[in-house]
């Protein structure tokens, strides 16, 4: 059964290149799956038969008891054989029903092919969990389909209301999935179904799952999103919106029936809805004028039907449920593709505009005659033998259930003679004529476009005659109920009964309708057509909307300054008032670990206070620094010399970017809050800072389970292989974290290069300047050094006012000790501080020092190779190692240690989460690599062409005048 | 746990003073802002580290006198982080300044567009304030063969 959910998934996935490669002809190909699917289930037959079910079960998510577990019982069986030989019938009748160039043919045929693949997974799953992935699967795959022409916007809408209406049904399922397997403890439907819950929260389970099953059939109140599913293309309505997906409802009612039929809520719900929607769907049908609604309204009706057979729960009643279910996919879905081939070979629906089609097409005219038939219940056909069946089990003595019987069957009756009329409007509007017009014009089209309905309908012929002999089949299923006093049987003659004389009068009365049509229609059109379903429907999503515009217009005013201020305000008032009311209060306090401790303390709080006061942007840089080194000196005191080192340099390296960035700023900042503001803002700054102060006090003092440095301390050095317990947690112990903060890191680089660069031709032009120092240091390397500047790769290119010798001699002096001391520190950072990224930073803290010096030109000879490189290389190797990891039976990024002795070197112990690191180190360099070429590079190539004049790039828009910032233009 | 006094109050001037600048219209004094509680929020790790002690390096000292390592190395990852959301947003508030000359965040239009619409109860971006459309045609080859046909 996995092989075969296997091929349709294959199928799905090469089905757009097949349509590129074949154009509609590959459906003739597609086909082949859903066949397949059909072809085994029959050849399964005996086994199902004599009770040796097939059935397979991988587990999938054992912790939640989840397993790929399929099982092919009667029922399963009997859909299989639907689903996937309607679905290759359709999907041959494709290939002849577009057009090879049909806008978004590719993506359509994959669609199908998936939902027939999706389909054969929901009929024979024996896990509810994965049951309910493929029922999603199959609203998904209908909402692409009734989608695929996205430009019209009713095919959009239609879309998706199917959507919203089929997936909030399959959330309660979902809700109700959970309950029973919580309650049972097990998701297995085979298992849950023997030994069934009973009791409230079952009940409760029950009639959850109920709504799921009544929304995706298309029952009132849900119904009108089938008629509104007709915007998909014609094979689609037959397929999704006939056999098989809306059949997923009437499904998953026939399995649950066998073992809660009797749960109080089951045959209120499911009866009365089943037979209002059978009654409304049959009404509404005798008013369509586009052929394809009236079918659809009837569908709505015979799903109805379907419900309340299976719904009822009794021996009879579920026999007359399959076949009904069996007779109604094949004159279904043949009705609609003859519909489709009308409408391709005529150009319209419309029963008001064809005449004369019974001459020109005799072929599909017996075709419909003998579906339509069917479906009006009229001898010899299948549907005649579901409606005797049907009448026959809700009659004394087959054991219909007490209270309900009698007027499920009026009601039964009555929507069997709407249903006897608008089969016979269908014929007489598809194939009658009309004298008023001319016979319309038939184009000539493909074989299969007859071809297929014509196989249909044969089948439905021989169903009649052959149901006697195929109820054995299906005994499984039904015997499950125990047999009434008087055993009901299928066949087409048992004599002159009650329900004969029932069909009789059916036929009478609905052949009454029929003559009386347009008065009932001209009726119809009196009546009011408020309240409908369709109307709440939209008054609910109408009111959604009206909701959120009120939130948003509310909460979202613009002003990020005040977006920010309500998420602290909610920060102090809902911690703060928890506080006010009332906490344990520490009783001791630590004043602090050591002495140095308060006076680093204040530095720092003075240079934050003195930043708030700051007025020149770099003054404000300089303090906030100031409370960076201090952060990092309070690190070194704590016992965490990884994060000194790491917090020095990356101040160091932020007061770069700072200066670089702040040199095009004006001098001073350009924003002057009023006095008010600046009050409301320092009021909430001092709530926040209290209400963290008071949150870190508290929040401390109740904790009482201590660290966990003794069990990482022997983690690290026995699986993480090194001493330095932080730098193996960030390598090993936790380096899913890693992975995801470098990830991290490289977006935030790739933000800033697209912001500078903004277009692909700068980047362009960055390459081949990049390509030029690669060539022009092949050639210093060739020729023996650079003869214009002793110190620098290019410092000769820098005008002799700008150079500094002292700065040129210090980085020649510097630069290469300081990638030394990086590799240092990349190494034996497993075993002492260090690590990938703080060898990272010392890389481009020497990058920066050499643009520094040099400028453009130097930091492309120190470093020629694009950021994004190293950036991609370092991300490619931690994630990679990781994976290598799981081909040698390891988990992912599990870290393998190894002990080598060498010659001359001694014993070198390797471990190789050092690659992880060595990613980290790359993703660093290439952080700050990317940093220096779009905040320094970039930047002076920008200040460059403005003073060469105005170029193309550079500002896009200069405003007139602005005022406050004018004045202070191009200070720094 | 017995929490250390001095960091505690350290960390919340360093909120105050984050929050303040945090509220600012520029965008390089909320970013300072943001920098400010970056630092208030890594002391806060030391804070719930437990009291200081030596470096965590297997073998340099006992494990009971480590200072607790979890906590560091999320710190660690937070300070390389906080380097390049400096450089993001100092890029944006050049992007600012390129645009329109200075780096003041501007109210958004869409927002402002967005509450004038819920003020004044303007409901027209809903699909649902429009009765339904009727499907235009009953074909789907409408006017696909009409050329030839006529």
């Amino acid at each position: 059964m996995l092989a075969l959910l296997g091929v349709h998934l294959l199928a799905a996935v090469v089905a757009p290149l097949l349509v590129r490669l074949w154009g509609r002809k590959a459906f003739l190909l597609l086909a082949a799956p859903p066949a397949a699917a059909a072809a085994w289930a029959l050849s399964q037959t005996g086994a199902v038969l004599g009770g040796h079910l097939p059935s397979t079960s991988v587990p999938w998510v054992p912790s939640i008891g989840m397993g790929l577990s399929f099982r092919l019982d009667t029922l399963a069986w009997l859909l299989t054989l639907v689903v996937g030989g309607v679905g290759a019938l359709v999907l041959l009748y494709c290939a002849d029903y577009f057009a090879d160039d049909e806008p978004g043919l590719a993506q359509f045929a994959s669609c199908l092919t998936g939902f027939a693949g999706a389909m054969l997974g929901l009929v024979t799953s024996d896990d509810l969990l994965v049951l309910y992935l493929f029922w999603e699967l199959t609203t998904i795959l209908s909402y692409l389909l009734i989608g695929h022409r996205p430009a019209s916007r009713s095919s959009r809408s239609a879309a998706t209301q199917a959507l919203v209406v089929t997936t909030a049904g399959g959330l309660a399922m979902l809700t109700g999935i959970v309950l029973l397997g919580e309650e049972t403890g097990t998701y297995r439907l085979s298992a849950l179904l023997a030994h069934p819950p009973t009791g409230t929260l079952a009940t409760t389970a029950v009639a959850l799952l109920l709504v799921g099953a009544v929304s995706k059939s298309a029952l009132v109140p849900f119904h009108f999103w089938l008629p509104g599913a007709m915007a998909a293309p014609t094979p689609v309505s037959a397929y999704l919106h006939a056999a098989a997906m809306v059949k997923a409802g009437i499904y998953l009612v026939a399995r649950l029936a066998p073992a809660f039929a009797d749960v109080p809520v089951w045959r209120p719900l499911l009866l009365v809805l089943g037979a209002g929607t059978m009654l409304l769907g049959g009404w509404r049908a005798l008013r369509q004028h586009d052929l394809k609604l009236l079918l659809a309204y009837g569908t709505v009706s015979q799903l109805g039907y379907l419900t309340v057979l299976v719904g009822t729960g009794t021996r009879a009643a579920a026999l007359a449920g399959v076949t009904v279910l069996v007779g109604h996919a094949l004159f279904k879905s043949c009705l609609f593709l003859v519909v489709g081939a009308i409408d391709h070979r005529c150009g319209t629906r419309d029963l008001r505009e064809l005449s004369g089609l019974r001459r020109r097409m005799p072929a599909l005219a017996v075709t419909s005659l003998v579906a339509a038939a069917s479906m009006a219940g009229i001898p010899p056909m299948l549907g005649f033998v579901g409606k005797e069946a049907a009448y026959t089990s809700l009659l004394p003595g087959a054991g219909g259930p007490a209270g309900w019987s009698g007027w499920t069957l009026a009601a039964l009756v009555a929507g069997s003679v709407l249903t006897f009329a608008y089969a016979a409007r269908f014929l007489w509007g598809a194939f009658g004529d009309r004298p008023a017009r001319e016979p319309s014009r038939v184009e000539p089209t493909g074989p299969l476009l007859v071809g297929v309905p014509v196989l249909l309908s044969v089948l439905t012929v021989a169903g009649g005659p052959a149901a006697g002999r195929g109820e054995q089949f299906v005994r499984h299923y039904v015997q499950q109920w125990p047999a009434p006093e008087q055993s009901v049987h299928l066949g087409l003659w048992h004599g002159l009964t009650p329900a004969l004389l029932l069909s009789a009068l059916t036929v009478a009365l609905g052949a009454g309708l029929f003559l009386l049509r347009s008065q009932v229609e001209r009726g119809q059109a009196l009546l009011p057509q408020r309240p409908s379903a369709e109307g709440g429907y939209r008054l609910l999503m109408r009111s959604l909307d009206r909701v959120s515009l009120e939130v948003t217009g509310a909460l979202q005013r613009g002003s990020l300054p005040l977006s920010l201020g309500l998420v602290l305000v909610t920060t102090v008032a809902v911690p703060g008032v928890v506080l006010l009311r009332g906490v344990a209060w520490p009783s001791q306090v630590r004043w602090a670990d050591n002495l140095t401790q308060p006076a680093v303390a204040v530095l720092i709080a003075a240079a934050a206070f003195f930043t708030t006061r700051a007025r020149r942007r770099l003054r404000a840089v300089f303090l906030v620094g100031v409370t960076g080194y201090g952060t990092a000196l309070l690190f070194l005191l704590h016992g965490a010399p990884d994060l000194a080192l790491t917090q020095v340099l990356v101040e160091t390296l932020s007061l770069v970017v700072f200066v670089l960035v702040v040199r095009r700023l004006s001098g001073k900042f350009n924003d002057n809050p009023s006095r008010m503001t600046r009050r409301a803002r320092a009021l909430l700054g001092i709530a926040v800072g209290a209400v963290v102060t008071a949150l870190a006090l508290t929040a401390t003092s109740v904790r009482s389970a201590g660290p966990m440095t003794a069990r990482f301390a022997e983690g690290a050095v026995e699986f993480g292989g090194g001493n330095n317990i932080v730098n193996v947690t960030l390598v090993d112990i936790r380096a899913w974290d890693t992975m995801g903060e470098i990830s991290v890191v490289l977006v935030a680089a790739t933000g800033v290069a697209s912001l500078i660069f903004l277009r692909e031709d700068n980047l362009t032009l960055s390459r081949r300047l990049l390509e030029k120092a690669r060539s022009l240091r092949r050639t210093h390397a060739s020729v023996g050094g650079n003869a214009g500047s002793p110190w620098l790769a290019e410092g000769s290119a820098m005008s002799p006012e700008r150079r500094s010798v002292i700065f040129e001699v210090v980085t020649r002096l510097v630069f290469h000790t300081m990638v030394l001391w990086s590799l240092y520190l990349l190494f034996s950072g497993h075993n002492h501080p260090g690590g990938g990224f703080a060898a990272g930073l010392v890389v481009g803290l020497g990058l920066a020092v050499r643009y520094l010096a040099g400028e453009r030109d130097e930091l492309r000879a120190a470093a020629p190779v694009m950021p994004g490189l190293l950036l991609g290389a370092g991300l490619f190797l931690s994630a990679g190692v990781g994976l290598v990891s799981l081909a040698f039976g390891g988990d992912v990024l599990q870290s393998w240690i190894f002990d080598v002795h060498l010659p001359l070197i001694g014993s070198v112990h390797l471990v190789t989460s050092v690659f992880f690191d060595i990613g980290v180190y790359l993703v660093v360099i290439g952080l700050v690599l990317d940093i220096l070429r779009s905040l320094g590079s970039g930047i002076d190539g920008l200040i460059e062409q403005e003073q060469d004049g105005p170029g193309p790039a550079g500002r896009a828009v200069r405003r007139p005048v602005h005022g406050r910032s004018r004045g202070a233009e191009g200070a720094p | 746990m017995v929490p250390n006094l001095t960091l505690c109050l350290l960390v919340g001037v360093l909120f105050a003073a984050g929050v303040y600048l945090l509220l600012a219209r520029s965008i390089v004094r909320a970013l300072i802002g943001l920098l400010l509680l970056g630092n208030g929020a890594n002391i806060l790790f030391l804070v719930a580290s437990g009291p200081a002690g030596r470096a965590p390096i297997v073998g340099a000292s006992p494990v009971s006198d480590m200072s607790d390592p979890l906590p560091q190395a999320m710190v660690l990852t937070a300070i390389v982080i906080t380097l390049g959301t400096t450089a993001f947003l100092l890029a944006l508030a050049h992007r600012s300044w390129q645009l329109s000359d200075h780096d003041v965040q501007e109210d958004d239009p869409e927002d402002t567009r967005i509450t004038q619409k819920a003020e004044s109860n303007d409901l027209t971006d809903s699909d649902y304030e429009r009765e339904p459309d009727e499907p235009p045609d009953f074909s789907e080859f409408a006017g696909v063969g009409e050329g030839e046909r006529r």
